[in-house]
């Protein structure tokens, strides 16, 4: 149903004409079915680019280093081909979100064929720190900018976002149509919604099913609690040799997410008060100690090579994390081991999500292309179509409700041996709560973390390591 | 062809206009973020709320960062690595330059060339080169320690006792070359009537390194040690990749002062405090230069 529409955007009259040219549809077939990996760093997708619209799409200002620099690579790279839009949206994105976007351009072109959009893509960590750069400094303001979800909580404490409850934007009628727990993650302290979700990122509990056999064990085995789980691992060990986790910090993650309410802070309350020193947090210590002490991990840092490399020889029988954790290991990771994975719910009922994409607008961006770039939002978070397209080519999770109750959205995952495990994320999807973020919560995560590496490696107490971190968090709490 | 009166530079602004390149460089790369970074040491931030979000909080900032537990423990790091990858590059270079001074006539450029070619390596290239080679599992130099001394495979990079030695080598392997050149320099411009007049008076190789060699390249050791002095205690290159950009580091224990202040802003986003630590950063430094300057003045003064 998309294949028209999917060509490469070109707004001028004469290529319009040829949207239904067979040539253009083969192409997309060829596109769709190869679709690209979510991988955190691709490198096939060009870099950003000062094109001409990229220079008429932020405003002009006094000379700075960057107008100067790209005004001369402009004129070197101008693509005639853009000149006959009227204006540009632009849009700023990380990788597969940059392609989701672009894949809309079709459709975004038949509603408004004089509004041009131009999508600069940057690597993750690049694309966030300009975002930063961007709104600190308001300059380069992109119309429309992806937000990691993490970004958001962090984005939306300084105010640089726009209100989308107010007008023209008007979130708050949609409300009922995103999956919760993603719209009230965008929602800040003073109760006003920064972005829009458009993926998510259930959490989920992949195992090998045939190391599991090995050992006697099924999925169902490894759900009653964290300790079975760790139990079983004990088992997986003694039968194949396999660890348990790749890494132990993982599981620590999810057990001091377990059970908050909604809207908790996992580190800080409300009033800054440091949650650290907790049940919660010795459970998730005591845990990982356990694990460490039986040697069911491997010791090894995510999206390393070494952690890939033991997915690839089987080594590790379980990864628990997002739902777009197949589509990793399906894509680069270990794409050998296809069919022999099978996704479950996370033990012990626990419900997690592991990040999500957001569309934001800044403040300061031009005033007369907000209503505009809100309409692009809309399309891309609220249309169950183009939700389905990114879910087919790119492995984006739906945020939007209908999108997941759309026939299509239910297909058997050849990774996991055919197994329906969107209907298992859906479900999840539901239950999960929203989070509150704490401005120190990066610090938290890794002052935690290394208590961790003191308890894990040095035999330090728990109690003590974490009366350690709370000593620590506490002096930033309320700075 | 002449140029019309009118276009040619007079005398008098030609040196200006001829340096003004640079001077606008500095002023914009240089000069603009020293000011900004010492007025935002004074502010507390939200950057993404714009530049009108700041606030000033007086010196909060500065005592803020000296009761930070985590300033000391990186200023420590730093310390710890300038010592273990500084005085082996001179241990090393002084020697291996007068080897290279004695033993090589026609190939000594070429070896030099080969010393050298590390620091005018991508850092970055360094850095990933490093990482591959000290993999746990699959790495070469685990797979040499093995094979050679039957050492088992060591964790270089995620354990804490290990991370810094295996940075301070990388370090070491990086300005070792860049130093042999410094002192193989300086030993050229020492006249060889010395050395013959020793050698006539029957001063052995080992005496004549002692007390002609070291003397004559003195000037350049104090340059030398300086130099790693200050790039020593602004580390934050190989350590900052080597980790994952810092957070792949175990205990934080190659967490140098550069690096910490750099997730202090970026990551941790308190760009006031991560100001304010590098101007302390920039106190110590200039405190240990000075101090380096008056080691090596007292013992002119003696000689």
């Amino acid at each position: 149903m998309m294949k028209a529409l999917s060509e490469k955007f070109d707004p001028s009259a004469n290529n319009r004409s040829d949207k239904k040219t067979p040539e253009t549809t083969h192409a997309d077939d060829a596109r769709t079915v190869r679709p690209y990996p979510r991988a955190p760093v691709r490198p096939s997708a060009p870099p950003m680019s000062f094109s001409d619209d990229s220079m008429r799409g932020v405003r002009t200002f006094a000379p700075s280093r960057r107008a100067v620099l790209g005004a001369g690579l402009a004129a070197a790279i101008a693509p005639a081909v853009r000149a006959g839009a009227a204006r540009t949206l632009t849009v700023a994105a990380f990788p597969l979100v940059d392609q989701i976007v672009k894949d809309a351009i079709p459709q975004w072109s038949q509603r408004h064929p004089d509004v041009a959009i131009d999508v600069v893509m940057r690597q993750y960590d690049d694309h966030h720190t300009a975002m930063t750069t961007a709104l600190s400094t308001s300059v380069y303001l992109p119309d429309v900018m992806a937000l990691e979800s993490s970004y958001v909580g962090k984005f939306s404490m300084g105010g640089g976002l726009s209100d989308l409850l107010q007008p023209p934007y008007g979130i708050g009628r949609y409300r009922d149509r995103y999956v919760a727990y993603a719209y009230d993650q965008a929602i800040n302290r003073k109760g006003q919604v920064v972005a829009a979700p458009t993926d998510i990122g259930p959490g989920t509990m992949l195992c090998r099913a045939d190391l599991l056999e090995r050992a006697g064990l099924h999925a169902g085995d490894l759900q009653p609690s964290w300790d079975a789980y760790v139990d079983a691992g004990i088992r997986i060990r003694k039968a194949t040799g396999a660890n348990l986790i790749g890494n132990v910090k993982t599981l620590k993650d999810i057990v001091i997410r377990g059970g908050l309410g909604k809207g908790q802070g996992i580190y800080f309350d409300s009033d800054s008060n440091v949650l650290v020193d907790t049940p919660r947090f010795r459970r998730a210590f005591e845990l990982a100690l356990r694990v460490r002490r039986n040697q069911l991990e491997g010791r090894l840092a995510t999206w390393t090579n070494e952690w890939a490399e033991a997915f690839r020889r089987g080594a590790t029988a379980t990864e628990l994390g997002g739902s777009w954790m197949v589509g990793q290991l399906a894509n680069w990771v270990a794409p050998g081991t296809a069919g022999l994975w099978r996704a479950a719910q996370l033990p012990e009922g626990t419900w997690v999500s592991y990040g999500g994409t957001y569309y934001a607008i800044p403040r300061d961006s031009d005033p007369a292309k907000k209503a505009l770039a809100w309409e692009l939002i809309e399309m891309m978070t609220l249309d169950p179509a183009r939700q389905l397209a990114a879910l087919k080519t790119q492995d984006a999770f739906p945020a939007l409700l209908s999108a997941q109750d759309d026939p299509s959205f239910d297909q058997p995952q050849p990774f996991l041996g055919g197994q329906h495990a969107r209907l298992l994320w859906r479900d999840a999807a539901r239950r999960i709560t929203a989070t509150a973020v704490h401005r120190q919560t990066n610090f938290a995560e890794e002052v935690v973390n290394t208590e961790l590496d003191y308890v894990l490696d040095d035999g330090k107490d728990i109690r003590q390591a974490l009366s350690d971190a709370a000593r620590l968090l506490e002096r930033r709490a309320k700075r | 062809m002449r140029m019309p009166a009118s276009l040619r530079l007079s005398p008098k602004w030609a040196p200006y206009v001829f340096i003004s390149p640079f001077l606008l460089l500095f002023a914009v790369f240089g000069v603009f973020p020293l000011c900004f970074s010492l007025y935002l040491a004074f502010q507390s931030w939200e950057p993404t709320g714009g530049l009108g979000a700041m606030e000033y909080v007086g010196f909060a900032n500065f005592s803020f960062a000296l009761h930070d537990a985590w300033f000391w423990k990186a200023l420590r790091n730093t310390l710890w690595l300038a010592v273990a990858a500084g005085v082996p590059q001179h241990l090393v270079a002084i020697p291996l330059a007068a080897f290279i001074h004695t033993s090589f006539r026609r190939l000594r450029d070429g070896v030099v060339a080969v010393y050298f070619l590390p620091y005018i390596t991508s850092t970055v290239a360094i850095a990933i080169m490093f990482a591959s080679l000290f993999s746990q599992d699959y790495g070469m130099i685990n797979a040499a320690l093995a094979s050679w001394f039957g050492i088992p495979h060591t964790d270089w990079l995620r354990s804490a006792a290990n991370i810094k030695p295996a940075i301070a080598f990388v370090v070491f392997w990086r300005y070792v070359g860049f130093n042999a050149v410094l002192y193989l320099a300086a030993m050229q411009t020492i006249p060889g009537e010395l050395y013959e007049a020793a050698t006539l008076d029957g001063a052995s190789r080992w005496r004549q390194f002692l007390h002609i060699t070291l003397p004559g390249i003195k000037p350049m050791i104090f340059f030398g040690v300086t130099l790693s002095v200050i790039g020593g205690l602004q580390l934050f290159e190989e350590p900052f990749i080597l980790t994952g950009g810092g957070k792949v580091d175990p205990q934080q224990a190659a967490m140098t002062s550069a690096v910490y202040l750099f997730r202090e802003a970026f990551d941790f986003n308190d760009f006031g405090g991560a100001s304010a630590m590098s101007w302390l950063l920039f106190l110590v430094v200039a405190l240990l230069t000075w101090i380096t300057n008056l080691a090596f003045r007292s013992r002119k003064g003696r000689a």
